[in-house]
């Protein structure tokens, strides 16, 4: 199986060209398997999770919070629909073609990248300055939280801690859709160069072919990257057991029972009015 | 720079006799399979070493695929009728003078005695850089040599350039889109007749091919409906050398009068862009006018409407708002028929 294409300039120099439609298949191939294998543990493993009575106690002692916990701004949501329609577009106008499905793609192509950079950068700004900033990201603070979770993939009771504002695996798929999102926005900008658009001169020697060879390489690998994620992504937001985070991405809240049955209280700290902001431990 | 080698690499030659026959090898090698008709475009490519085709299918032995036949109230032209045979056939004469004025603007006599109708309209772009080998965008790479601000672009297009910026070249293709004809493609999946406007393809939709046939499909007959049979026809050429060139631009026009004003018309133009193309808004705009110098200025203004020049192609839009004026006034007052 060919990983990347190479071709020839005119030159007569060997030049990266693509990265092998074969890895868009390996993705797929790989995101389907991901789901089946989770989902096949999920219906045999012996999660440990709160029980009824344990939530109920929790939520006896802790009546001064409120009925509803705000977890994601109506910015936030906003930032987070705009981006998944993006992606999505940006995703069929790229791959469709490639299966077979023919159709003028280039123009929605870079007009959905444009939405998703500037969705983006919109992001880093809120996030930076009126978002809880480290709560999204992994460190090795977390080590004890991984450590705690796999004992209780495995069924054990353990002490140590529970998620904060997002748990593990929401964090750690957020580190791998920053890398693969804006590489195949960074290289995606630059590649705007090479086409038609009201925003650039076109210059398509703007780089050599050896670096234009690399740009085009990487936005491959993001893209193909990008399938596999997204799958994993859909698959755990329509899962019946983290339906209620993908409410809360709708609503931007989640009950008080769902807050302290999912949630370190200490990790992710919630005052007593709706809109405090959450604070991590 | 490609080189023309004297020997050809090696590739299997298949010498099916009947439509069916052609279609098993296409479907069975796909795209590792070259489907030769005439064989002038594809000995281009075969000898200068640029495609390396494990098999080539030759439908010169294919006999269904030949001929020009009456169909109904049109005609059916097969697939691999030559050039010549379609200029000389007295019906076309009769009733479709446009194709052939298009068909005898191809090339020179000799290479119409050979070349084909369906390769003439399924022939690949003359863009140099393409030919010459080099991974442009057409050939899977991820440039267009042909769009920078050092490119020889005289020959290449105006609209609807999308990344690429090569012009198909055919003569008979626009002809056949005024005759509203209909491209017949078989493949092992069935049948699909499609109106010939829809039969080419841009570079958005597949950069690296100008027409709808993918691996394992096959232009089996182009039929010509009476719609526009005996229409006032006009087409024209402009090319660098009279004798024998490929078309910087040209137009074929059928129009139907009512009296003095122009019931309907059908244009289209190639040379122009990746695929030829019909002029939709002058042929709305110019239904019930007069055929007069006013609604043909109107037509080449319309024309040229969104053409976006290259370096050295400007002249490309003054020569098609011209070509399109005298398609609908007649040069010099002369028609087709």
């Amino acid at each position: 199986m060919d990983f990347l294409t190479w071709g020839r300039n005119p030159w007569q120099q060997q030049i990266l060209t693509h990265v092998s439609w074969n890895l868009l298949w390996a993705s797929l191939f790989a995101g389907i398997v991901f789901l089946v294998a989770h989902a096949s543990y999920m219906v045999l493993s012996a999660h440990r999770k709160r029980t009824a009575a344990e939530t109920d106690a929790m939520e006896a002692a802790r009546t001064d919070l409120p009925d509803r916990i705000p977890r994601h701004s109506l910015a936030a949501r906003m930032f987070h629909w705009v981006m998944a329609a993006s992606m999505f577009t940006l995703l069929f106008t790229a791959f469709l073609p490639v299966v077979g499905i023919q159709f003028a793609w280039v123009t929605w192509h870079w007009m959905a990248g444009l939405v998703l950079t500037a969705a983006i950068l919109f992001h880093i700004v809120h996030a930076t300055f009126w978002m809880d900033f480290w709560s999204i990201w992994v460190g090795p603070s977390d080590i004890p939280e991984f450590k705690a979770e796999i004992l209780r993939e495995l069924g054990h009771e353990v002490a140590g801690p529970k998620p904060g504002k997002y748990p593990l695996g929401n964090r750690l798929y957020h580190l791998a859709i920053v890398f693969a999102g804006l590489t195949a926005v960074g290289t995606g900008v630059f590649m705007m160069s090479r086409v038609r658009t009201p925003f650039f001169t076109r210059d398509p020697y703007l780089f050599s072919d050896i670096t234009w060879g690399f740009t085009y390489v990487m936005h491959g690998l993001a893209g193909v990257s990008l399938v596999g994620l997204v799958i994993a992504h859909v698959y755990f937001a329509v899962r019946p057991d983290k339906w209620w985070i993908t409410k809360s991405m709708l609503l931007g809240w989640v009950t008080r029972r769902q807050y302290l049955q999912y949630h370190d209280p200490h990790r992710w700290v919630v005052g007593s009015k709706p809109g405090e902001r959450a604070r991590r431990a | 720079m490609a080189v023309i080698h004297d020997v050809m690499p090696a590739f299997e030659l298949f010498q099916p006799t009947s439509v069916d026959d052609a279609l098993a090898l296409l479907d069975r090698y796909r795209s590792e399979a070259w489907v030769m008709a005439g064989g002038l475009d594809s000995f281009d490519w075969l000898k200068d070493r640029i495609k390396r085709p494990k098999v080539v299918v030759d439908l010169s032995q294919v006999k269904q695929l030949r001929g020009v036949r009456a169909a109904g109230d049109g005609l059916e032209i097969g697939a691999t009728t030559t050039l010549t045979e379609v200029v000389s056939h007295p019906l076309v004469r009769e009733k479709y003078g446009i194709l052939m004025e298009a068909a005898e603007a191809a090339a020179s006599p000799q290479i119409r005695n050979q070349g084909t109708i369906g390769g003439n309209v399924s022939q690949d772009t003359r863009c140099w850089y393409y030919r010459s080998g080099w991974t442009c965008y057409r050939a899977g790479g991820n440039i267009c040599y042909a769009d920078t601000p050092t490119a020889v672009n005289r020959e290449h297009a105006i609209f609807g350039a999308d990344r690429c910026v090569a012009v198909n070249p055919s003569d008979s293709a626009p002809a056949l889109i005024a005759l509203d004809a209909k491209m017949v493609v078989r493949s092992s999946r069935g049948e699909l007749v499609m109106d010939a406007e829809d039969y080419f393809i841009g570079p958005g939709t597949d950069i690296t091919r100008m027409t709808v046939l993918q691996p394992g499909s096959l232009l089996t007959a182009i039929r010509l409906p009476a719609t526009w049979a005996g229409a006032q026809f006009y087409f024209e050429k402009v090319r660098d050398r009279q004798v024998w060139d490929f078309p910087l631009v040209n137009v074929a026009s059928a129009i139907v009068f009512s009296g003095d004003r122009i019931e309907r018309a059908r244009l289209a133009v190639n040379g122009v862009a990746a695929h030829p193309m019909r002029l939709r808004k002058v042929e709305d705009a110019v239904r019930g006018k007069p055929r007069n110098e006013a609604t043909a200025n109107l037509a080449g203004e319309l024309a040229i409407e969104g053409a976006q020049p290259l370096q050295h192609n400007g002249y490309k839009i003054p020569l098609m708002r011209n070509l399109v004026k005298r398609a609908i006034r007649g040069g010099d007052g002369t028609w087709t028929s």
